[in-house]
């Protein structure tokens, strides 16, 4: 790690740029959606002096479709919208994943549904970890909670699309889009492997490459998904990332990701100050969830608590994870509104008193 | 004189090439059929055959082979 | 010696078309084309989603199957990956390209990006089984407008190289048929134009290649051929539409 002599100031979606170029990616496609038009702004900027490729597409679906084709040749690539830009990308993804093509997507949260607000919110859980797209497919999901780890996981991201030959995500929101911190980007970059698989032209040498997701036999359909859901397995087995504090003699244990961990931090050191066993687990990968310290914990919590700028997404795999042998409760706000620590140690302090007020 | 090959079990007896023969020598074969269950296309009089390739470039499956 | 065989960008898989079907045409076209310009080592073709959907298998260059109508925007990923080395051709329908994917299709030729466009009108949705396309002939019978296209109903269709010619972006537009062995000449000719204009980097070329489709149409093949020109052609002349290099050579 770099002291603090390194470190530049930058907004959250500027760190995302930043970082994706020293990661090697040279083509950047997207569809100006507040809250994240920085990241296309500072490609639009920069791209063309490095050689790259900035280029802002027709619509979401084209912008998807570009990253389609140059993923297809082997190539770091990525996009970035918010919540309705990625529903509109949801047909790409589900062909990239169809395809198992690597790309690095990044969505900053806004509220919803529909037009929806242009407020943080992580309403887009579901649609991330669950429904990208139609299909059995995941895609990695990576949920930064301050502007160091939106550079970070950006980084990340690159590298995990390239050794699985998926779509990694960084799932972040307007706050952590906007706010301004200090960041290193001293980065020991992973150099893309090699892709045999790429439509580069065949140079007359080899047999023709195809990047396809269509197959007609189901036989031959059933094994790709079966054959993809092994790699999955082994990405739950490995890839899950999390960071815990102050769970190991927890009563209560605060769930949460992204700027919602921002806050129930405060929280929580408020509640240990007033003398409540507090602790957090926040899931740094949304997919895969780091189920290990949900059930380490479960075997001493009493409660636990989901907090989340949504109608409560998240408290499923919490739900799941702790196989319901506690109570979870929500504590939430929605449509760009954000708990405030207050609420969080109200929600904390009932959950100790086993649901009473 | 030409020589023309069929890629007879490639053949959908669809029979374009029996109306761009300029010289009309080309027929389905009534009394053959294909893999394909097509009654195939065949030349009725090879030494007649010039070797325009019309047969071969309006025929949609590429399996007529012109030599000369 | 040898004056007419299967050129070698075609590998040896049968066409899965409908017999009569003038996709196996247009396919041995482009290949043609791929041969004699020696580009095939460095060619990524872009399949679309209708009957050419499998054309990906057929091809011996790179190929890559889109999502239906988005053919273009992959295009542009792939050509601008490598501007350099890259030859890219999308080869769509009528509904994919026109309907579908019109957004795709116009903001490529805006952007007079540098690629190859195969457009095949046959005025019908094929592989689905005979729906209507956007190219369906005012009285058109399908299986959705079985009464007949009825253009107060449900809008007129639409003619693609009129429409992009208007822009100030594309290169190229021509309209051609392959209903007989002058046509398929003449075809194989813009093809070549389309392909050599992205060597050269002059920007998107667009071919229209009129076509048939026997089977939804209801009639045999040979009907077919001659249901072009008594009925698509009137509507969709042949002819080139854009050709902004030879403007200029005029102008000189």
């Amino acid at each position: 790690m770099s002291n603090m002599a390194d470190k530049v100031l930058m907004k959250g979606n500027e760190a995302i740029a930043e970082a994706a170029i020293l990661a090697g990616c040279r083509h950047y496609f997207g569809y100006p959606i507040t809250p994240q038009t920085e990241i296309a702004a500072y490609m639009a900027k920069k791209m063309p002096k490095i050689g790259g490729c900035f280029l802002q597409a027709e619509s979401e679906i084209a912008a998807i479709n570009m990253v389609y084709g140059v993923a297809a040749t082997g190539k770091r690539v990525m996009t970035s919208s918010s919540s309705p830009g990625i529903a509109l990308k949801s047909e790409g993804l589900s062909y990239l994943a169809g395809a198992d093509l690597p790309a690095f997507i990044v969505n900053v949260q806004r509220g919803g549904p529909g037009l929806g607000g242009i407020q943080p919110s992580q309403s887009d859980y579901f649609q991330a970890t669950r429904a990208g797209g139609h299909g059995d497919f995941r895609m990695i999901v990576l949920a930064p909670a301050s502007v160091q780890e939106m550079a970070d996981l950006t980084v990340k991201g690159f590298a995990l699309a390239d050794k699985y030959r998926m779509t990694a995500m960084v799932l972040a929101d307007g706050t952590m889009g906007q706010m301004m911190e200090p960041v290193s980007l001293d980065f020991d970059i992973e150099p893309a492997p090699a892709k045999p698989w790429a439509t580069v032209g065949t140079k007359l040498e080899r047999e023709h490459n195809i990047v396809n997701s269509l197959f007609l036999k189901p036989e031959e359909l059933e094994k790709f998904n079966f054959d993809r859901y092994e790699r999955y397995k082994y990405i739950e087995e490995n890839e899950a990332m999390y960071e815990e504090y102050l769970v190991d003699d927890a009563d209560v244990v605060v769930a949460a990701f992204g700027i919602a961990a921002r806050v129930a931090r405060s929280a929580v050191n408020e509640a240990r100050k007033q003398g409540i066993k507090v602790g957090m687990i926040r899931p740094i990968t949304l997919w895969p969830f780091p189920k290990a310290p949900f059930e380490k914990a479960v075997k001493h919590a009493k409660a636990f608590v989901s907090v989340e700028l949504s109608m409560g997404q998240m408290i499923e795999d919490v739900r799941l994870a702790t196989s319901c042998k506690v109570p979870v409760t929500l504590c939430n706000r929605a449509g760009g509104m954000i708990p405030s620590p207050e609420q969080v140690l109200e929600a904390v302090k009932k959950a100790a008193n086993g649901g009473a007020e | 004189m030409a020589k023309l090959t069929f890629k007879t079990d490639y053949c959908k007896g669809c029979g374009l090439c029996v109306d761009a023969c300029p010289k009309k020598l080309l027929q389905l074969a009534k009394d053959k059929i294909n893999k394909k269950r097509h009654h195939p296309a065949e030349i009725t009089d090879e030494a007649a055959c010039v070797g325009c390739a019309s047969c071969a470039m309006m025929c949609p499956d590429c399996i007529i082979k012109v030599e000369r | 010696m040898v004056v007419f065989d299967k050129p070698h960008a075609l590998n040896d898989m049968p066409f899965h078309y409908c017999p009569g079907c003038t996709h196996g045409i247009i396919h041995r076209l482009v290949a043609e084309v791929l041969d004699e310009l020696g580009i095939e080592g460095r060619t990524i073709g872009i399949a679309p989603v209708g009957c050419s959907v499998m054309a990906y298998d057929y091809f011996n260059c790179d190929m890559i199957e889109a999502a239906h109508g988005r053919a273009p925007a992959i295009a542009t990923g792939v050509k601008r990956s490598d501007p350099e080395n890259h030859v890219v051709f999308t080869y769509q329908g009528d509904g994919d390209l026109a309907s579908i994917g019109m957004a795709e299709t116009v903001h490529a030729a805006a952007r007079n990006e540098n690629i190859t466009v195969i457009f095949v009108n046959n005025a019908i949705y094929g592989m689905t089984g005979g729906q209507m396309a956007p190219t369906s002939l005012p009285g058109q019978v399908t299986q959705t407008s079985p009464y007949g296209r009825d253009v107060n109903h449900c809008g007129y269709p639409i003619r693609v190289c009129e429409m992009l010619a208007q822009l100030e972006g594309p290169e190229y537009l021509e309209r051609v048929t392959v209903n007989s062995v002058k046509n398929i000449r003449a075809a194989k000719k813009a093809i070549k134009k389309a392909f050599q204009n992205q060597l050269d980097g002059k920007g998107f070329s667009l071919v229209e290649v009129v076509s048939s489709c026997p089977t939804n149409w209801g009639m045999t093949p040979q009907a077919a051929l001659k249901w072009i020109d008594d009925n698509m052609l009137p509507y969709y002349p042949l002819g080139v539409y854009k050709d902004r290099s030879a403007a200029k050579e005029e102008t000189k």
